[in-house]
């Protein structure tokens, strides 16, 4: 696993609760992760602060899975 | 319209001096202080460096990790006695009509952590508005009822009542009258507060409000004493289970006491200090007893604001000889605050349970550290020092005032 994802990955246990096999590049915030409205914006700051980037909402919009953040995270850096 | 009778079926009590209501009440009567150096921040550079703080709470002991990071204390302190008062109560959720089930609390000022926090967190960015999605939702002052009855499912009316340190004490007279008129049939109430924060003991010490006994934190709230030097911060939560006698009766509930009054008045005076003759209090009392339909010589017991500063204690003893002249004489008047500390919007709730406890066993808990005599307080009036006292109380009155001079007082009545 590449360091961005393990970063991704170890925020999202954090902010969610959830076991760490259950975050996999596929898993949706919301759908299988347990996330609501707020926990999402959430995660979506904790991302811009981990990596120091800038996600603009409707880039943010966009961002439902594990696997679309790892991406969008890599192709920002 | 006749009013509906209302009890008390359930308790719950997070506190400086126990983690449930059986830890609290033994503490009371034991005479523990919950008053130490304060271990939720670095207070040395604070007038004040100790508090009476919730001790020995992980919140995941009783709240999921995910569900505890998205509250401040305030409400995870409402989560936990809310729980323990509806499981006292005996209340089957499943078979309540839960649109006639309504929760309504109290707090003074709600999470001041978590303003704290985000407020600080903003101040050394660059300018950038990095809010988190939770901090307003964490904060507001009415998340404690709404969180409660998401747990629950419960639909009756829900909100938070804020009068600063009277703010429970009128979560229980709202929840008394929402019953009595038939709106509900049960209702959750009390308060919580959970201000020992570098914000909240900043505001409080620069008001000059608090004592600054370091010397001695155990000995600072000492109510009623000629050398006492102002309240000493505390925080936690207290929850009560109110219900529609009949409600209670056809489901067998065990029952505390009733709930048989309730008083407010203001001061319309000053922003903090009290009036010096007391005229809002001696109002609160006399609308309490006059709402409860009581003579002032059936009261047995008062438990006062109390807090433990030079200008309130000495009026609100000058209020009760006011309101109940010689038969003053016959109350045992007493303020546990000596021990817990001064819960804010939590008082009313946590002093109410005290109140009800003291019908329940017989016995009213002590003013605890006392040791010189104040000439301005009428020596005739029985302050219950330093050791507990038992006798029977058919009614319990508990006072509390705050801050922008809110009074409310509620009275409380061994069932018949």
């Amino acid at each position: 696993m590449s360091d961005i994802a393990s970063r991704v990955k170890a925020i999202i246990v954090d902010k969610l609760g959830v076991d760490e096999n259950e975050v996999v590049a596929e898993a949706s915030f919301t759908n299988d992760l347990g996330a609501d409205s707020l926990d999402t914006v959430e995660l979506i700051m904790e991302f811009e602060k981990e990596f120091d980037i800038q996600i603009p909402d409707d880039q943010a919009e966009n961002i439902a899975t594990v696997g679309q953040a790892v991406k969008y995270i890599e192709e920002a850096k | 319209m006749k009013l509906k009778r209302v009890v008390v079926t359930g308790l719950g009590a997070l506190t400086p001096i126990g983690n449930t209501v059986d830890e609290y009440w033994n503490s009371l009567l034991n005479g523990v202080s919950g008053a130490a150096p304060v271990t939720h921040f670095d207070a040395s550079k604070f007038k004040t460096q100790f508090a009476c703080e919730v001790k020995n709470f992980d919140p995941t002991d009783f709240i999921d990790r995910k569900e505890a990071r998205r509250m401040d204390r305030f409400a995870q302190y409402a989560m936990v006695t809310a729980d323990e008062a509806l499981k006292d109560s005996g209340l089957d959720i499943e078979k309540v009509n839960k649109y006639r089930v309504g929760v309504i609390w109290g707090a003074g000022i709600g999470g001041l952590e978590t303003f704290q926090e985000e407020v600080t967190n903003y101040a050394l960015g660059d300018g950038s508005p990095r809010f988190n999605p939770f901090f307003i939702p964490k904060m507001i002052a009415d998340i404690a009822p709404g969180l409660i009855s998401i747990k629950h499912g419960f639909m009756g009316p829900n909100y938070t009542t804020v009068s600063a340190c009277a703010s429970s004490a009128n979560a229980i007279i709202d929840a008394l009258n929402s019953i009595r008129l038939g709106t509900t049939d049960v209702v959750i109430t009390g308060g919580s507060e959970a201000a020992v924060t570098a914000a909240g003991m900043g505001g409080f010490n620069a008001m000059h409000a608090m004592s600054t006994r370091n010397d001695d934190p155990k000995s600072a709230s000492r109510p009623f004493d000629a050398n006492r030097d102002g309240f000493v911060l505390g925080e936690g939560s207290g929850a009560l289970v109110l219900e529609e006698y009949d409600h209670a009766i056809a489901r067998g509930a065990k029952i505390y006491a009733e709930v048989v009054g309730g008083g407010l008045s203001s001061d319309a005076y000053h922003m903090t200090a009290p009036h010096p003759e007391g005229i809002g209090v001696v109002a609160v009392m006399k609308n309490c007893l006059e709402n409860a339909g009581l003579k002032p010589s059936e009261v047995d017991a008062i438990n006062t604001h109390g807090t433990s500063t030079p200008l309130g204690d000495v009026a609100e003893l000058k209020a009760i000889s006011k309101v109940f002249g010689e038969d003053a004489y016959n109350i045992n008047i007493n303020s546990t605050k000596s021990m817990t500390g001064h819960l804010l919007g939590a008082a009313g709730a946590v002093e109410a349970i005290a109140s009800i406890m003291a019908i329940e066993k017989s016995v009213i808990p002590p003013t605890i550290n006392h040791s010189t005599v104040d000439e301005n307080i009428d020596p005739k009036l029985n302050l219950t020092l330093n050791e507990p006292q038992k006798r029977e109380v058919k009614v319990a009155m508990s006072n509390t005032f705050g801050f922008g001079g809110h009074n409310a007082c509620v009275v409380f009545k061994k069932l018949d």
